[in-house]
């Protein structure tokens, strides 16, 4: 991690223009790049087609949210927060109104984190589609990115009827829901759990004994626990390389201490396992769904908060599980209606940082199946 | 009229080999207008077999059920800003997409789509073919070189591996192929394109199926080969879109660009009538020497109708089921208007048909049987192009180094193993 590489380093700019040097290949990957999930620029170091080292340079999607929250009131930022992960818009308000209620000392009734619970799951399960279908897509699979969309759509349906939004859904308050479920809403979710078991069945025939697809992703873009977990990588990524490490299990927030999950884990770190990782995660997230959809208490739905947030002077660190991996937002107030200072840590911007060490000596090929299984959001990264 | 037009009607040679340049021409012009339709077909066709592949209606909105859209496609390319990188090599830059498209027409000189229904047959048939075939690398080589840009080299330089090592283990198929046609009575093998359909017609069966599995394993060999040879997914890692944005045309626009695509339809047909050619008989109807009687003759000669009419039934289908709100009477009239083409088209082929049904009638029985070879050789290189696209649909794509290994590793040896023993088998029986 230390050699870390200047990309104009080997290049004479005053040298004739030719290939037939043994100079290497520096291209830029991105930020123009169908593959590279957004905007995300890997200037790539090349062997031939061997990668011998990359740099990756972000801040292409920057809008300085950090920054517009110390602008807004607490109510205010909710919104914003959607914007992050916008294809894990739910996780992201989670993980914010649930920042403010610890520092604000309040909890949301029990009712409300159920309904938490449900949209953040259901979210969950729409990132993992969205990621199966490009990360599928990256590799040359054209026909599963289809078909995944066909079934997030129906997650999609579930959101707009709650709350109106499909994406960035701006579903919950500090405090709680601001909406009560619709009439029907516990039918639509438990039909949604029936429609989309065989479906994530279908992805998998598709893939998990495909020749090529277990080519391309066994042994490719390795990272070892101890390597994870120094950088910092958490979420999928991190629990392929066979850390048990889930905040839902190792520190419950919401409602998912009455839940029964597992976590499940990879051995290898390679593609493949994370691909199970991911696969066997939307399963799980069947089972909590179905859970909580049936256990869902009667009560109200906002805690007592009052009209106006102005949190005692202090800080707060909150995490959750968001599908990327753990989402932290650190909030520092100074009694005022708008907070001092948030900082995200966002879980794609940290997992990226693997993204060297696990390319180095792979073939270009790989860096698009790498930059693929790290199921990064450039809106999160840049922030 | 002039006898050179009249006389080659009645032989049963290609204009090549009768010395007759006129038909000669018209056989080229013939060809290249087929090919041509036949790609712009093939385009449609792939981009709605793809479609409902993958759950979607893909063209549906110039003319009905998206059927003009190549055709509005083909306008907008013609009509694009005509671009040549400034750092380009601007002469190679503007002949590599000739070269590609030059090498894949070429090829169709000696296809023959029937015994005398060919531009020309040559002793050296299938090497001229392979030959010229593998010319089409230099056009992506080419490309990608003068491009002056990192991801089309990369692109070029990938397929240039690719194809030379594909070429070589497709070339060794091929030659047990060859082996196999030496079996005859008459002991001699042959290379011309003819010859090789003619050897199967007289040995009673079909190369993929003789000496089982010999010429199946040869033939699924050529069948994997060709795909590579193509650049065609699963192995398309020249133009492999998520790695290199497009490869060896990332910096081709508009005309040019739409020749490189026109090189790689046609090159995909081409390469599936070598299969045809060597392995299913060419343009041989199934059965043709259990099934023999006049009869049979007949029945079989119905089939290029009666596909017609079934097309032209679907289409009629189409514009039954269509709604009848009057925002669709324009596409409703023009799909009716395509159906009412097909079927005349059918109602000709079937006149035809029943015209030629004795072979002493003459114009009409030669019009029958040529219309019967091409259509059943069509029919055989179709079933390829519908692989084609059945595999873009369903795999992921190879990494270079796994295709590589790949070809040598894997289809090398083995189309070696199954040359040498196809030719001990052929000694021994």
């Amino acid at each position: 991690m230390n050699d870390r590489l200047d990309p104009m380093s080997n290049l004479d700019l005053d040298a004739p223009d030719t290939y037939l040097d043994s100079n290497e290949l520096i291209i830029n990957m991105g930020p123009q790049h169908p593959a590279t999930h957004g905007v995300l620029r890997v200037i790539l170091k090349l062997d031939g087609e061997k990668v011998l080292g990359t740099e990756c340079v972000i801040g292409y999607l920057h809008r300085g949210v950090e920054k517009i929250a110390e602008n807004r009131t607490y109510t205010m930022f909710n919104p914003y927060v959607d914007r992050m992960d916008y294809v894990a818009a739910v996780s992201n308000g989670l993980g914010y109104c649930e920042a403010v209620e610890k520092l604000l000392n309040v909890e949301a009734p029990a009712r409300a984190k159920y309904i938490r619970v449900i949209l953040t799951e259901l979210n969950r399960i729409a990132s993992h589609q969205l990621w199966l279908g490009t990360h599928a897509l990256d590799i040359g699979a054209m026909t599963p990115l289809f078909y995944t969309f066909r079934d997030r759509e129906e997650i999609l349906k579930i959101f707009e009827k709650y709350c109106g939004a499909r994406l960035t859904t701006h579903a919950f308050r500090i405090g709680g829901c601001q909406y009560e479920t619709y009439a029907g809403f516990e039918k639509d979710v438990k039909n949604f759990l029936t429609f989309v078991a065989p479906k994530i069945d279908e992805y998998e025939t598709l893939l998990t004994t495909n020749r090529i697809w277990l080519e391309r992703t066994k042994n490719v873009g390795v990272i070892s626990a101890a390597d994870a977990i120094a950088l910092g990588v958490t979420g999928p990524v991190l629990r392929a390389s066979g850390v048990k490490w889930d905040l839902r299990k190792a520190q419950p927030y919401a409602a998912y201490a009455d839940f029964d999950f597992e976590i499940p884990i990879g051995e290898n770190g390679d593609t493949y396992d994370r691909y199970l990782v991911r696969m066997a995660e939307m399963r799980q997230s069947l089972r909590i769904i179905e859970q909580a959809v049936n256990g869902i208490p009667e009560g109200p739905i906002m805690g007592k908060v009052p009209k106006v947030i102005k949190p005692p002077v202090g800080e707060i660190y909150h995490s959750i599980e968001a599908p990327k991996g753990e989402l932290g937002y650190f909030i520092v107030s100074d009694g005022s209606t708008q907070p001092y200072r948030i900082r995200v840590r966002p879980p794609s911007f940290v997992n990226l940082q693997a993204l060297d060490i696990m390319v180095r000596g792979l073939l270009v090929a790989d860096v698009i199946a790498v930059i693929g299984t790290l199921d990064i959001v450039l809106g999160e990264v840049d922030r | 009229m002039p006898n050179f037009i009249m006389s080659y009607l009645g032989s049963t040679l290609t204009p090549g080999q009768a010395g007759n340049q006129f038909w000669a021409l018209i056989y080229v012009l013939i060809i290249f207008a087929g090919v041509s339709v036949a790609v712009i077909a093939m385009n449609w066709i792939e981009r709605k077999a793809l479609a409902h592949f993958q759950i979607r209606l893909g063209p549906m909105r110039v003319g009905p059920h998206g059927l003009l859209q190549p055709f509005a496609d083909a306008l907008k390319l013609m009509l694009k800003e005509d671009i040549i990188p400034s750092e380009a090599d601007q002469f190679v830059f503007w002949v590599a997409p000739l070269i590609g498209l030059l090498a894949a027409f070429t090829v169709y000189t000696v296809i023959p789509f029937g015994p005398s229904q060919a531009v020309s047959d040559m002793n050296i048939g299938i090497l001229f073919m392979l030959g010229v075939s593998s010319l089409g690398v230099l056009g992506i080589v080419v490309a990608g070189w003068a491009s002056n840009s990192h991801y089309p080299l990369i692109g070029a330089l990938r397929s240039s591996a690719q194809m030379v090592s594909y070429e070589v283990a497709m070339g060794l198929a091929v030659v047990s192929a060859i082996v196999m046609t030496s079996l005859n009575s008459t002991g001699t093998g042959t290379l011309s394109m003819i010859g090789i359909v003619q050897a199967q017609q007289q040995q009673g069966v079909w190369f993929i199926f003789k000496f089982f599995p010999l010429g199946f394993i040869a033939f699924g060999i050529f069948a994997i080969a060709m795909v590579a040879e193509t650049n065609r997914a699963p192995f398309d890692m020249a133009e492999a879109e998520s790695e290199l944005t497009a490869g060896y045309h990332t910096e081709y626009s508009g005309l040019r660009w739409s020749l490189f695509m026109l090189a790689e339809y046609a090159a995909m047909i081409a390469v599936s009538s070598i299969a045809v050619t060597l392995w299913l008989g060419g343009w041989m109807r199934p059965f043709p020497n259990l099934l023999h009687a006049p009869a049979w003759d007949f029945i079989f000669s119905l089939f290029p109708g009666l596909t017609f009419g079934a097309l032209a039934a679907i289409a009629l289908l189409g514009t039954v089921r269509m709604p009848s709100h009057s925002f669709f009477k324009i596409q409703r009239v023009g799909l009716a208007v395509f159906a009412g083409l097909l079927g005349l088209i059918a109602l000709l082929l079937l006149v035809i048909a029943v015209a030629g049904r004795s072979a002493d009638s003459g114009l009409a029985a030669r019009f029958n049987d040529g219309i019967g070879y091409v259509y059943w050789f069509v029919l055989k290189v179709s079933v390829f192009m519908y692989l084609f696209i059945w595999y873009r649909a369903t795999w992921p794509r190879y990494r270079f180094d796994q295709l590589m290994k790949i070809g040598w590793k894997v289809m090398l040896p083995i189309s070696l193993g199954v040359l040498v023993v196809t030719a001990i088998v052929g000694v021994i029986f």
